[in-house]
């Protein structure tokens, strides 16, 4: 019955957030961008705007400019999600790659230092005056929610694992579009039910900031008006 | 109404104030009357269904802007932006921090087009939009220089300006408008600039100039009005006719075309490079303005354009002239199109065609002020930060005394003068004092460090505003100077007797 609830449930999830995020991304990438509006000194070629797009999603480039503190939790935050994404591979593939048994060792306390910036920009929410006065109920509840999936995950880690070869083979299934049983963990259930959440409401909240930095004109358009006349569609219309 | 005397004392240019909430929230600048409204297409006044009417502009928008849409959907307030505002800075209202800001106009947006405003409003910050809310964002949004400082600092670059520049279109729209721009770009409609100077009086102006040049130099330099044929059409900012110190710099345009032996001239028609169609964010009226710059150039039969020290001018001319009134295919294609007076005259100083005497300027000990719209929105040549290095480079070559100021508040990290994005008007006095008071405070730590006595710019706005601001934080009204001035002072013309003292 839970097996059956849950996998319900990630079927869902999954579909909201393929198709939501996938229709946001097709509205952003329609609008038009009528003006070229890079932040300058901005690159000239679409090579030199790969590599600031690269700076900025990898390295946080104009964040560590702006606040050391925000970049610091932000960043070992957001470096944490990807080992500890890289780490759950194992769960969805059969043999495991190498490079995902290399990451390993590193993906657990990557949890660690997820928790930690989490905590860290969350207590910014509270003791910094300028950063209270902005933050919205959303804000905290995302960053709740952030902390009780890295949370429930590391207590199964650390405290009392869920018998994980029965997890793995309950993803699998659902994969192949199978069902089979789900451990009845109360802390496993809680960790997925979190997970599912977080990719339900993904496409209708502040989530969609990964996807849209690739949109910002500020930062993905090349610095070549004089070379190279702009001209968005509804704007043509206007010289007939 | 304070006057902005009551200014904070900064121990740094970038102090972060304790937040003053409201304290900001009664300013606003006087509101466009019919006649300031209806001759750009906009209603004379609060149309009745303006509700409907907004959202129907901001729907259009976000259709329209990419930037709109995107920068109102991924802000995740992470804060980083909080403390770059200079009117923040200045004045420690919490809604001129540029998210504060923009989230005036977010929530609204969130409220009828998202599905989290739509349904969990107060989860997120939605709101309806009311009558209370419209006259928050009359004011507030009057209250950005649209400078994008916030822009360099934001992790999805998000640019407050294009908030900013959407929420006036939307208000202009209802039949709010803005008296100051919308006056001014009537004028430019009707009369081709700024100050409504007609043709004739723009002849007399500068036959008075050519005077006075002859007066100072012995050399009779000229500078042409609607001169067909001319090789090159100067666009300038029209306060470069008749304001102080601009005047100064446009004689230094003419002696620098002068010797260098070129053919140009002033066009009555297009003669204003400033564009206030960017401060009320309307591409349309940006477009009709930078037409007439086109359609003076075919009529002049000009083979380049070259624009004169006017900061957001800059940047509708180099990022914005090519889409709205481009191709110019009909222009010389050696010559970029339009291209910067520093860099006209740079290259003439590298090519030795002008007798510079650097010592002319040794009264003058010199800071250089980056304007926002050169320093984020453009380049001059086609190195990227070629708009920070060709004006100092010709500032070094003609001033021996030249002091950089805090480098976190100049180059793209510069601080607005205060009266930029269509603010310089008398009603916001109190606003553009505070809002200038990070750039004075990081001036005073170069007066004090290096004792500078006068500061560059290059744009036209910043030295009306400074030539306002300069005597409340202690300076003389003429320690603001155009580039092109200290230019001017030094360039011993050919044939000019170099110790010719002027009748005063």
């Amino acid at each position: 019955m839970l097996s059956v609830l849950y996998a319900i449930l990630f079927y869902v999830a999954t579909a909201i957030m393929v198709v939501g995020v996938g229709m946001k991304i097709r509205k952003y990438a329609r609008v038009p961008a009528p003006l070229k509006i890079p932040t300058t000194p901005a690159p000239t070629t679409q090579t030199g705007v790969v590599l600031r797009m690269f700076r900025e999603v990898v390295f946080f480039e104009s964040l560590f400019k702006s606040n050391k503190w925000i970049w610091i939790f932000s960043w070992v935050f957001h470096m944490g999600m990807w080992l500890v994404l890289i780490r759950h591979l194992r769960y969805f593939t059969q043999p495991v790659w190498e490079w995902v048994v290399f990451a390993q060792p590193y993906g657990t306390y990557a949890g660690f230092a997820m928790l930690g910036g989490l905590l860290g920009l969350w207590a910014r929410r509270f003791l910094v005056e300028r950063i209270r006065y902005i933050s919205n109920p959303s804000d905290h509840l995302m960053l709740a929610l952030l902390v009780a999936i890295v949370g429930s995950g590391l207590m199964m880690r650390f405290v009392g694992s869920a018998d994980i070869i029965m997890v793995k083979a309950y993803m699998l299934g659902l994969m192949r579009l199978r069902i089979e049983t789900l451990p009845a963990n109360p802390v496993l259930l809680l960790h997925l039910g979190l997970v599912a959440s977080l990719m339900i409401i993904f496409p209708i909240s502040k989530l969609m900031h990964a996807p849209g930095v690739f949109f910002s004109p500020t930062r993905n358009q090349i610095d070549n008006p004089r070379e190279k006349r702009h001209l968005a569609p509804w704007a043509a219309e206007l010289e007939k | 109404m304070a006057d902005g005397d009551d200014i904070r004392k900064m121990a740094h240019p970038l102090e972060i104030p304790r937040l003053a909430c409201g304290a900001m929230a009664d300013l606003e600048p006087f509101r466009a009357k019919p006649e300031h409204q209806e001759p750009l297409g906009f209603p004379g006044e609060l149309v009745e269904n303006w509700k409907e009417k907004a959202l129907e502009k901001m729907a259009d928008l976000a259709s329209k802007n990419r930037a709109f849409q995107v920068y109102l959907e991924t802000c995740v307030k992470c804060g980083a932006c909080t403390d770059k505002c200079h009117y923040f800075l200045g004045t420690g209202d919490p809604k001129n921090m540029p998210v504060a800001r923009q989230d005036l106009l977010r929530s609204v947006y969130q409220r009828y087009f998202t599905f989290a405003g739509k349904y969990f409003p107060k989860l997120v910050g939605a709101r309806d939009l009311t009558e209370d809310v419209l006259n928050e964002w009359y004011s507030y949004y009057h209250q950005c220089s649209e400078c994008r400082r916030c822009s360099v600092f934001c992790p999805y670059g998000i640019d407050t300006a294009e908030i900013t520049m959407a929420a006036r279109d939307i208000m202009a729209h209802i039949g709010i408008g803005q008296k100051y721009s919308n006056e001014i770009i009537g004028k430019v409609h009707k009369i081709g600039n700024n100050l409504g100077l007609n043709p004739k009086a723009l002849r007399a102006t500068l036959e008075d100039l050519e005077e006075d040049l002859e007066d100072e130099t012995g050399i009779s330099v000229r500078i042409p009005l609607d001169e067909k044929g001319a090789d090159i059409l100067l666009i300038t900012p029209s306060a470069d006719f008749f304001a102080e110190p601009h005047i100064d710099g446009l004689l230094g345009y003419a002696k620098v075309f002068h010797e260098a032996g070129v053919s140009w001239t002033v066009s009555s028609y297009a003669s204003e490079a400033a564009n206030f169609g960017l401060f009320i964010g309307s591409y349309e009226q940006m477009r009709e303005i930078s037409i007439r710059i086109r359609d003076a150039a075919k009529d002049l039969g000009v083979k380049r354009i070259i624009f004169g020290e006017c900061g957001h001018a800059w940047r509708v001319g180099y990022s914005f002239l090519n889409t709205l009134a481009g191709p110019f295919d009909f222009l010389d294609p050696n010559y970029p199109v339009p291209q910067h007076i520093l860099d006209f005259t740079w290259q003439e100083i590298q090519k030795g065609t002008l007798n510079i005497d650097k010592s002319r300027n040794d009264d003058i000990r010199l800071t250089y002020h980056d304007s926002c719209n050169v320093a984020r929105a453009s380049r001059i040549t086609d190195e990227p930060g070629s708009q920070f290095e060709i004006p100092r480079n010709v500032i070094k070559a003609v001033c021996n005394n030249f002091y950089e100021m805090e480098r976190t508040t100049t180059h793209e990290s510069t601080l607005c003068c205060g009266g930029g994005g269509g603010l310089l008007t008398d009603d916001l006095m109190e606003l553009r004092t505070k809002g200038a008071s990070p750039r004075m405070t990081a001036v005073q730590q170069v007066t004090e460090d290096h004792g500078v006595t006068h500061m560059a710019a290059i744009c036209a706005i910043c030295k009306t505003q400074f030539s306002k601001i300069m005597p409340k934080f202690g300076y003389e009204m003429d320690s603001i100077l155009s580039v092109h001035q200290l230019v001017s002072n030094a360039i011993i013309l050919t044939g000019q007797d170099p110790d010719r003292e002027v009748d005063e």
